[in-house]
């Protein structure tokens, strides 16, 4: 992990380039909703997915990026011994850009809207957290299984979407009920989806990254 | 081995590597077969091909450090700054690799193998690219681990004092072994005729 972030912190493109996009979603979904405070309620929750969706696909994509450049994805291969340690630092790696991109995300949120979120921030950050890690945990997997493919960018999304709908329901659900001020009890259900999610799509991914490195 | 451009010198590389499987026949590495045991075979490789094999924007050190790693090696800083040593580029530790020369950079990759220590060195066109002062290192070098018990195979399209530190000789055709013989006496000018003989016909 602290290999890709030392080439993130020196190279900064993928940082970069998320917060600009991420700005001009913000700017986009300015204009779509406008001032309206009751529109703004019923599509906030999705909005702020749809952000975090679409930032991380990018983010996500470029898992890899790093390998295909220097040519060193053969010799990951090479590696003796457990190849899920590399599943779990490029996890790691991604957890830690989406969550920097996500806290920057939910600010700026705050500011575009004028919503005062400081209230329900700790259990935003329960929600956020749990469907962060189902997304990051199977778009690090996917991102290695299109590394080397054609059409990388296309298979990408056309590949993860379908697998995190369930994920974003319950995080969008989720989301909706802690905006409206509900206590965290009154989602359980969508947390333990989520929560379930998790350890299913990491051990997923622990399991068969051997498999997918190989090719 | 040497053979034209598609003679199949990379892929035989790579299936010895563990990389690719051969479509038929079997390949063994130090005792592993390469594909039924590729984890058995792999600590045995050491393969510089055509990429490097290094992270540009990380420094030679940082690299030297994650691939001792990521090879289940404990990354001593003594013996990091050893190995770089060892392949002349200690005064370069700290420099980001995307300012090294192609020699440069081939010299770090083999400095992977300094700690790794493994048996067989896989090379594609080592020397492609190098210029007269790091070929001569190179040579010296792949002399050095041979003198030390390791064996080496080794793509190129060479003819000349390239071939000086190898035993044998084999030409590639078609995807096939055209010749294989001790290099012996053999002179640059012999080896070419061979090269000729052997592939000219080939498909």
């Amino acid at each position: 992990m602290w290999k890709d972030l030392l080439v993130e912190r020196r190279s900064k493109e993928t940082l970069n380039a998320l917060f600009f996009f991420a700005l001009l979603l913000l700017f986009v979904f300015q204009f779509a909703v406008g001032p309206d405070r009751e529109r703004l309620a019923g599509t906030l929750p999705g909005l702020l997915w749809l952000g975090f969706l679409l930032t991380g696909l990018l983010g996500l994509g470029r898992t890899f990026v790093v390998e295909r450049e220097n040519d060193c994805w053969e010799a990951l291969r090479l590696a003796p011994g457990d190849k899920s340690a590399i599943y779990v630092g490029k996890l790691a790696g991604n957890l830690l850009l989406m969550f920097v991109v996500e806290a920057i995300l939910v600010a700026l949120f705050g500011i575009f809207f004028n919503l005062d979120l400081a209230g329900v921030l700790p259990a935003l950050i329960v929600v956020i957290g749990l469907g962060t890690v189902a997304f990051a945990a199977v778009g690090t997997l996917f991102a290695a299984m299109t590394s080397q493919v054609r059409a990388r960018e296309l298979l990408f999304p056309v590949l993860l979407l379908p697998v995190q709908a369930p994920v974003l329901l319950a995080t969008v659900k989720a989301t909706e009920a802690v905006l409206l001020g509900e206590p965290l009890g009154s989602v359980a259900h969508w947390l333990k989806l989520l929560g379930a999610a998790d350890v299913i799509f990491v051990t997923v991914g622990v399991l068969t990254f051997d498999f997918v490195l190989e090719g | 081995m040497l053979g034209a451009n598609g003679a199949g010198k990379t892929t035989l590389l790579k299936i010895l590597a563990t990389l690719i499987r051969p479509t038929r026949g079997t390949a063994a590495v130090a005792g592993h077969d390469c594909v039924r045991d590729a984890e058995g075979a792999r600590p045995h490789i050491g393969l510089v091909a055509h990429g490097s094999y290094v992270y540009e924007d990380l420094t030679a050190l940082e690299n030297l450090r994650f691939w001792t790693t990521l090879a289940g090696l404990s990354p001593v800083p003594a013996a990091l700054a050893g190995a770089l040593a060892r392949v002349e580029l200690e005064r370069a530790a700290d420099e980001r690799v995307r300012t090294f020369s192609a020699g440069m950079k081939r010299r770090l990759s083999l400095a992977r193998f300094v700690l790794a220590r493994p048996s067989v060195l896989l090379l594609d066109e080592p020397f492609a690219g190098l210029d007269q002062r790091a070929k001569k290192w190179l040579e010296e070098h792949l002399a050095s681990f041979k003198a030390s018990g390791g064996a080496i195979l080794m793509a190129t399209h060479s003819f000349g004092r390239e071939l000086a530190v190898a035993d044998r000789l084999a030409i590639l055709a078609g995807g096939a072994i055209a010749l294989d013989t001790p290099r012996g006496a053999l002179s640059a000018d012999d080896v070419q005729r061979l090269y000729v003989v052997h592939t000219e016909d080939a498909p």
